[in-house]
């Protein structure tokens, strides 16, 4: 095509320096950069109407009373929602229960990840299946394994129960590990542990790998230990992986729905923000307030994405 | 000459044997072709065993009759329905669909709704909401319509034309505003199911009346119970923050003399010293005769602990009857059902939480007409009688609880007629109208709070009287 014609004469780049956003200065550059939007377009439209519309529309709905499938009149409230939804306790205490577990989660997971990714990236027989059946609990849909976890942590049939209890004596008697408010999140968190653990593993795994060997072998010559070269060598070098992990694990914990609801429905002791705006949104169908408390984990999730982003940012020098 | 002979006696006795089920349409294919049959006679016979087995699915022929008097103007007219989940329900609704069009010259399209009764309201919402005519008539929950009335259809006359007594609190529960939502097509109560062997063991001869009664019965089948069996529990329950809950718990209310939640005016009446009691009461249930853990069983869960024999006493719906009575139950013939325990003081009396489906017809529908009178046809006593026989389900005619061939194949069934004409409590939904869940919501989570311990009961009802009185105001 015409195109490709054109391709061939390009001119020697210059050295002139360019702001960032300014149009380019020949005509060849600017056709291009036409061609380039062209080309970008499709995903451009795409997410107008599968992330752009949505995220406005919520936007509009938090500031009105629109309830689903109803015919009382629709009218603008202002701030109401957000007002409603910041004087609600369970509000509050959903809000609190998501950092927990959002804290708790991610940070065993960041611990018992690295130990684990730590551990298989050193040589040993049967590497390959430890990898491979490491990631079973996170092959399992969460769905499932909840229900599975449920009934292990059942008070009169449990399995959690017969080996503290029975075999190993630790307890003197059973414990109702889901319906106690005290200890239902903690239960909740295990679970969550057990499940994600293999995949920041993985993430960290493939950050391990990258660093290359003759690094350690130099530090060895000049008599670093063990634990000199995990903090002055690893960790540095892992950080950009880590980092990554970290958002993808927060973001993901922050919006936590299925384990919850599976094993506490709509028990207000372990109700997230995603539970909550569920609440409000399908059984309650209250599109209004839903939609401000969506808004309002959209907003902090955004929050802690701009904070991770500005962490890689200051490692990139 | 004996081939000729011997063919047709062998031919009519192969098409007789298919059609009684006593062989399957592929063995008889198998033997035909064995016998040298032609292609075209094996065709015919295929032909003819298949439309009367699928007119009738069971060979054995269902019991499905329509009612004499039903509309004939609609000929040649087209209606969709959305009706039951799938599972083993469908080919019994589809035989019924047949024989409405058979009779009435009107085409049905049948869907399978959601199984999950939230995902299916919310189905509904959608497509009612957005004015569709698409989906003319429609199963739903008795505390649907408060929420649906908007969209409804008055049904009033197409139910009386049915000329049937319906259990009154149930059509009272289906009319907002003095149109009739939906025409009670089956129904749910609560039920207390109870250990027969063991109660006699414990030297007592009748269901417990009272809680109180119930809770001794309990407690001393439990101890004498776990020397062998250290996992025996008293009494399960839903315990769970869902509208289970709202259930249980509202029958704990009303049966003390608590009133209900919200009354028919949407006062809103859950602050009382009798509710406060029955609540109490309940939540010295947790850790004693019930497991610690029944604050979070839904009713899988209490069936679990008592299919496996593990408890005196549980609250259910009467689907576990049929599922107790199964071959391989270890508490066949071990059990039985009574109306739930009630309070002793004023006003105590039996409640059982009233469940079950409607048939209702969208208000957008073209074909109000046929949708109506395939309404009145799903819910009319001959229809009604044969899926009480065929399905379990609870008929809403209060005469169908006399009809022998009903009790032949439900015998439980002559026991729940006084539940349904009296004792049953129906959740406040067409008093609460579209803010029925928010007022629901509101309940179950006070009620797991005192359940798990969570506050003073009188604090947590206080509290939950401020919160419905705000979801009221909104009306």
């Amino acid at each position: 095509m015409e195109v490709g014609a054109e391709v061939a004469p390009v001119p020697v780049p210059t050295l002139v320096k360019r702001r960032p956003w300014s149009p380019p200065d020949t005509a060849v550059g600017r056709r291009r950069e036409k061609f380039a939007w062209l080309l970008i377009l499709p995903s451009l439209l795409i997410v107008l109407v599968v992330a752009v519309y949505p995220l406005v529309n919520t936007f509009y709905l938090s500031f009105t009373n629109k309830r689903l499938g109803s015919t009382r009149e629709v009218r603008n409230v202002g701030l109401e929602n957000y007002a409603n939804l910041f004087t609600d306790p369970l509000w509050i205490s959903s809000i609190v229960n998501t950092l927990k577990f959002t804290f708790f989660s991610v940070g065993f997971e960041t611990v018992l990840g690295m130990i684990i990714a730590l551990t298989i990236n050193s040589n040993f027989r049967g590497r390959g299946l430890v990898r491979t059946s490491m990631l079973v609990p996170w092959a399992i849909p969460t769905v499932v394994s909840a229900t599975m976890w449920q009934w292990m942590y059942h008070d009169v049939f449990g399995v959690v129960n017969d080996i503290l209890v029975n075999r190993l004596h630790l307890l003197d008697q059973k414990v109702a590990w889901l319906a106690t408010p005290s200890l239902a999140l903690p239960a909740i968190i295990a679970v969550d542990v057990w499940k994600t653990t293999p995949f920041m593993a993985l993430l960290l795994l493939a950050g391990l790998q990258v660093i290359p060997s003759d690094v350690f072998e130099a530090s060895t010559v000049d008599g670093a230990s063990k634990w000199q070269q995990f903090w002055q060598i690893t960790l540095p070098l892992l950080r950009p992986a880590l980092v990554v992990a970290l958002i993808f694990r927060t973001m993901d914990a922050f919006r936590v729905f299925d384990v919850i609801f599976v094993m506490k429905n709509y028990a207000p002791e372990t109700m997230s923000v995603a539970v909550y705006t569920r609440q409000k949104l399908i059984d309650l169908q209250r599109l209004g307030a839903g939609s401000a408390a969506a808004v309002v984990i959209f907003l902090i999730i955004l929050a802690f994405v701009v904070m991770y982003t500005r962490l890689v940012r200051v490692e990139e020098g | 000459m004996t081939e000729s002979h011997s063919a047709p006696t062998a031919v009519s006795r192969l098409l007789a044997e298919t059609l009684t089920g006593q062989i399957s349409r592929r063995e008889m294919m198998k033997r035909a072709a064995a016998m040298g049959l032609s292609a075209g006679l094996i065709g015919t016979m295929l032909q003819v065993t298949g439309q009367s087995l699928s007119a009738q699915d069971k060979p054995a022929g269902w019991s499905l009759k329509a009612p004499k008097d039903l509309s004939q103007e609609f000929k040649g007219q087209t209606i969709s329905v959305i009706l039951g989940a799938d599972g083993p329900v469908v080919p019994w609704e589809e035989a019924a669909v047949k024989l409405f069009s058979d009779t009435t010259g009107v085409t049905v399209k049948r869907t399978s709704g959601p199984e999950s009764t939230t995902d299916r309201l919310a189905l509904y919402q959608q497509f009612l909401g957005a004015g569709a005519s698409d989906t003319d008539a429609m199963m739903i929950d008795v505390i649907w319509p408060g929420i649906l009335a908007q969209h409804a259809f008055d049904l009033t006359a197409a139910m009386k034309a049915n000329g049937a007594e319906y259990f009154e609190r149930i059509v009272k529960n289906n009319t907002v505003d003095g149109v009739l939502v939906g025409i009670p097509w089956f129904t749910d109560a609560g039920l207390l199911y109870f250990r027969t062997d063991l109660l006699e063991k414990a030297g007592a001869s009748a269901a417990p009346q009272t809680w109180a009664e119930m809770e001794k019965l309990a407690q001393s089948i439990m101890e004498s119970e776990r020397s062998a069996n250290p996992d025996f529990q008293g009494f399960v329950f839903q315990g769970a923050a869902y509208e289970g809950l709202t259930c249980d718990a509202l029958e704990w209310q009303y049966s003390n003399g608590g009133g209900t939640i919200v009354d028919d005016d949407a006062k809103v009446t859950v602050n009382n010293p009798a509710a406060i009691a029955a609540f109490d009461r309940a939540k010295a249930w947790v850790g004693g005769i019930a497991p610690k853990g029944v604050t979070t069983y839904k009713e899988e869960d209490s069936r679990g602990v008592w299919q496996a024999g593990n408890a005196a006493f549980m609250r259910n719906w009467p689907y576990c009857y049929a599922l107790g009575q199964a071959a391989d139950s270890k508490i066949k013939d071990k059990f039985d059902v009574s109306a739930v325990p009630m309070g002793e003081g004023d006003g105590a009396t039996h409640a059982d939480c009233l469940g079950g489906w409607q048939m209702m017809v969208s208000k957008y529908s073209k074909n109000t007409g046929p949708a109506a009178e395939f309404a009145r046809f799903l819910t009319s006593p001959e229809v009604q009688t044969s899926f009480a026989i065929e399905q379990s389900r609870l008929p809403t005619i209060a005469a169908l609880y006399d009809d022998t061939d009903v009790l032949a194949a439900n015998p439980f069934f002559s026991k729940l007629k006084p539940v349904f004409q009296g004792g049953a409590v129906a959740r406040p939904s067409s008093a609460t109208k579209d803010l029925y869940n928010d007022v629901s919501t509101a309940y179950f989570t006070a009620i797991n709070q005192i359940l798990t311990g969570q506050g003073a009961t009188a604090d947590l009802i206080g509290k939950l009287e401020q919160d419905l009185q705000k979801v009221v105001s909104e009306l």
